[in-house]
C-alpha cells in the first residue's frame, strides 16, 4: 500500500515540476514505513490532488533516511508536514486524519 | 529479563563519574547506562548541571556526548561551554560533542492526528551515532509540555524515550522544573526511577544559598544530606562531609608560631602541624598581629599559606603588618602566601565553605589562617557556624593543614568562651587580654589550653614594637595585682 501511494506521489511530483505555477511548498517527513506514515501520504496527496492541481509542490522525505535533516527543519513529531510556501511556515503533525483542519492551515478554507 | 541478567544487574552497578567537584564523592558517579533527573526551581543551576556533565566527560573522561537544549540556541550554549574554559570550535572536541538546539513553537504547530516523537528519536539517534556517544544530556524536555498538545501521547512517548536511551546504552541526564508539591513540574520522575538529584538555591537572611540533595539513587548507598553547592568560574562544586569518621592522621611534628617566647610556652616547640589553633581577645589585643606571625613564620620555612580575611584588605594586612616588623609582600610576591578577602556576606556559610575548600584544594598551603571567624556569625546562628566550622576544621585536618583562626571577644563576654561557641574543637587556644594597671593597658598572652602538650601556665605580658612581638614574664608587683 506505502509503495503504491510513493509511486502515485511521485507522479504528483512530476506533474507538479512541469506545472507553470508552484505557489505551495510542501514538505511531508514520516519516519519509516508504518499505518501512520501512509495515511498521512494518502491524505495529503489527496488534498493536494482536489485542491492545489498543478499548483503544489509536494516532498516526502524519510526521516530514517535522512536523519540530519530532522535536525535542521526542526522535526519532532512524526508525521510531521510543512507547509514552506507561502508564507507563514506551519507545521502539521499527526497522520494528517482531520483533511478539515488541514484546508484551514493551509488557508485553501476560511476559519469558521 | 532473564534470571542471570537480574543477578549480574544486582551484583555490580557500574558508575559513570561526573567529574563534577564533590558529587562523585557522594554518590560515586551517576548510574552508568540509565537515566538520571536533575530537578530544582529556577536558576538553581540544572542547566549547567547538565552541561557539565557533558563537558566535563570529553575532558576527563574521554566520553563522547550529546547535548540537546531545548531553552537555549547553539551560540547561547557555545558561550555557556566556553564560560566553562571548553573550547567548543577545537578539532578535538568537535568530534566528541554533538549539540542539537530544539525549538518547539506553539503557535506553528497544527495538530491533525495520531503521532509519535519519532523525529525527536532520530534526532538523539543521529547525534549519538555521529560522535559515537556515551553521555547524553537533555535540557529540559518539559519545554515539550508547552510545545505539543495532546499530554496523553507525550508522556507515553516519554516513557518510550527513557527506554531506548537506555537501549542505546548511553548515561543520560534529563532537567526538569520544580513543580508544586511533585518534584517536577510535569511528574517527570515519575519515569525516571533509577536517580533524582534535587538542586536548591534559597535565600536565608538575605543571603542565597545552593544545596544539592541526592533524593533517589537506585541500587545504590548514597549520602542522604543537603550538601552546599556553589557555582564558580570552574561550574559547579558540591561539598561533601567527607570525614564523617574522626579518622585523620595525626602528626608529632610541631610548627613554629612565629614567636619564639610563645614557643617556649608550648612545651618549647610551637603548635603541632595539622592543630588547630585559636586565638580570642577584645578588640585591639593583637590577634591578627599573631596570625601575620605564624604566617610569616609558615612562609619562611618555604611553606604555603593561606589567609582568609574577612575584615581586612590584603594591602591593609600587609602595611599594617610591615608596622610591626612582619614583611609579608617577598611573601605574597613569591607565592607562598596568598590572601583572600572577602566580606562574609557576600554570599552564605555553606559557599563561603565551598570557596574555602576550593581555594584549599588549589592552593594546596602547609597553614591556613581564619581571620576572624566571629565575623561570620552575621551569616546564621551558632549551630549553623559551628557546624561550618567543624566541616572546615575537619577538612583541613585531613588536609594536616595547621589552621589559625581567630575570635574576637566581645566587651564585657566572658573571656573564656568564644561567641560561636567552637573552642571544644580547637587544639591550642591562646587567650589574649588587656589588662589595666594605674594608669595603663597592657597586652597579656596565655595558653587556656594545648592538647597533647606541656604548656606553659603563665601569663605573659607582652608589646607589639617594629621587630613583632616582645613577650616577658609580668613582674611581680607585691599587691599581687596581675594575677
Amino acid at each position: 500500500m506505502a509503495k503504491k501511494s510513493k509511486s502515485s506521489v511521485a507522479a504528483f511530483e512530476r506533474a507538479a515540476k512541469s506545472a507553470k505555477t508552484r505557489q505551495y511548498v510542501l514538505r511531508l517527513y514520516v519516519a519509516g514505513v508504518n499505518p501512520r506514515s501512509s495515511a498521512a501520504i494518502i491524505s495529503i496527496t489527496q488534498i493536494c490532488e482536489e485542491h492545489l492541481k498543478g499548483n503544489y509542490e509536494l516532498e516526502i522525505i524519510d526521516l530514517y533516511q535522512q536523519p540530519t535533516l530532522a535536525q535542521g527543519e526542526q522535526i519532532i513529531a512524526a508525521p510531521t508536514l510543512i507547509k514552506k510556501l507561502p508564507l507563514p511556515l506551519r507545521r502539521f503533525i499527526g497522520n494528517l486524519a482531520d483533511q478539515e483542519r488541514i484546508l484551514v492551515g493551509l488557508d485553501l478554507r476560511p476559519k469558521k | 529479563m532473564s534470571k542471570q541478567r537480574l543477578t549480574a544487574h544486582r551484583s555490580v552497578l557500574q558508575k559513570c563519574p561526573t567529574g563534577i567537584r564533590g558529587l562523585d564523592d557522594i554518590t560515586g558517579g551517576l548510574p552508568r547506562g540509565r537515566t538520571t533527573l536533575v530537578c530544582g526551581g529556577p536558576g538553581c543551576g540544572k542547566t549547567l548541571m547538565a552541561l557539565e556533565f557533558i563537558v566535563r566527560g570529553i575532558r576527563d573522561f574521554g566520553e563522547p556526548g550529546v547535548f540537546m537544549a531545548f531553552e537555549e540556541n547553539a551560540e547561547e550554549l557555545a558561550a555557556n561551554v566556553a564560560s566553562l574554559g571548553f573550547d567548543l570550535n577545537a578539532k578535538i572536541h568537535r568530534h566528541m560533542l554533538a549539540i542539537d538546539y530544539v525549538h518547539v513553537e506553539r503557535s506553528e504547530i497544527e495538530e491533525t492526528g495520531e503521532y509519535d516523537l519519532e523525529g525527536l528519536f532520530v534526532r538523539l539517534g543521529a547525534m549519538i551515532k555521529e560522535v559515537r556517544a556515551k553521555r547524553v544530556a537533555i535540557d529540559s524536555l518539559e519545554a515539550l509540555f508547552g510545545g505539543l498538545p495532546d499530554e496523553g501521547i507525550l508522556r507515553a512517548e516519554l516513557r518510550r524515550l527513557f527506554r531506548w536511551l537506555k537501549d542505546q546504552g548511553v548515561t543520560t541526564v534529563i532537567t526538569g522544573e520544580q513543580g508544586d508539591g511533585q518534584l517536577t513540574r510535569h511528574g517527570l520522575e515519575e519515569y525516571v526511577s533509577d536517580c533524582v538529584i534535587t538542586l536548591d538555591h534559597r535565600v536565608i537572611n538575605q543571603i542565597a544559598t545552593r544545596r544539592l540533595r541526592v533524593v533517589k539513587y537506585r541500587g545504590s548507598k548514597h549520602g542522604t544530606n543537603e550538601y552546599p553547592t556553589m557555582i564558580d568560574q570552574h561550574g559547579l562544586s558540591v561539598l561533601p562531609i567527607s570525614s564523617i569518621g574522626l579518622n585523620y592522621p595525626v602528626s608529632t611534628d610541631r610548627v613554629s608560631s612565629g614567636v619564639a617566647r610563645l614557643d617556649e610556652m608550648l612545651g618549647g616547640r610551637g603548635y603541632y602541624r595539622g592543630s588547630s589553633i585559636l586565638a580570642s581577645g577584645t578588640a585591639g589585643t593583637g590577634k591578627s598581629s599573631l596570625a601575620a606571625a605564624f604566617a610569616d613564620a609558615t612562609c619562611r620555612r618555604g611553606r604555603r599559606c593561606l589567609y582568609f580575611s574577612f575584615e581586612e584588605s590584603p594591602a591593609q594586612i600587609i602595611r599594617n603588618m610591615a608596622s610591626i616588623g612582619f614583611n609579608l609582600n617577598p611573601w605574597v610576591k613569591k607565592g607562598l602566601l596568598r590572601f583572600q578577602s572577602v566580606r562574609p556576606s557576600l554570599y552564605g556559610l555553606e559557599s563561603h565553605l565551598v570557596s574555602m575548600h576550593a581555594l584549599i584544594d588549589e592552593f594546596k598551603p602547609a597553614a591556613a589562617v581564619i581571620d576572624p571567624i566571629t565575623n561570620l556569625s552575621s551569616l546564621g546562628d551558632t549551630g549553623e557556624i559551628r557546624a561550618m566550622l567543624t566541616r572546615l576544621i575537619d577538612f583541613l585536618k585531613t588536609e594536616n593543614i595547621t589552621a589559625f583562626f581567630t575570635s574576637l571577644t566581645a566587651g564585657g563576654a566572658a573571656f573564656e568562651q568564644t561567641e560561636v561557641g567552637i573552642s571544644s574543637l580547637m587544639d591550642t587556644w591562646l587567650l589574649l587580654r588587656m589588662v589595666e594597671d594605674e594608669n595603663r593597658r597592657n597586652r597579656v598572652l596565655y595558653v587556656l589550653k594545648s592538647r597533647g602538650m606541656a604548656h606553659s601556665n603563665q601569663l605573659r605580658q607582652f608589646q607589639l614594637c617594629d621587630q613583632g612581638f616582645k613577650l616577658f614574664d609580668i613582674p611581680t608587683v607585691p599587691e599581687g595585682r596581675n594575677t
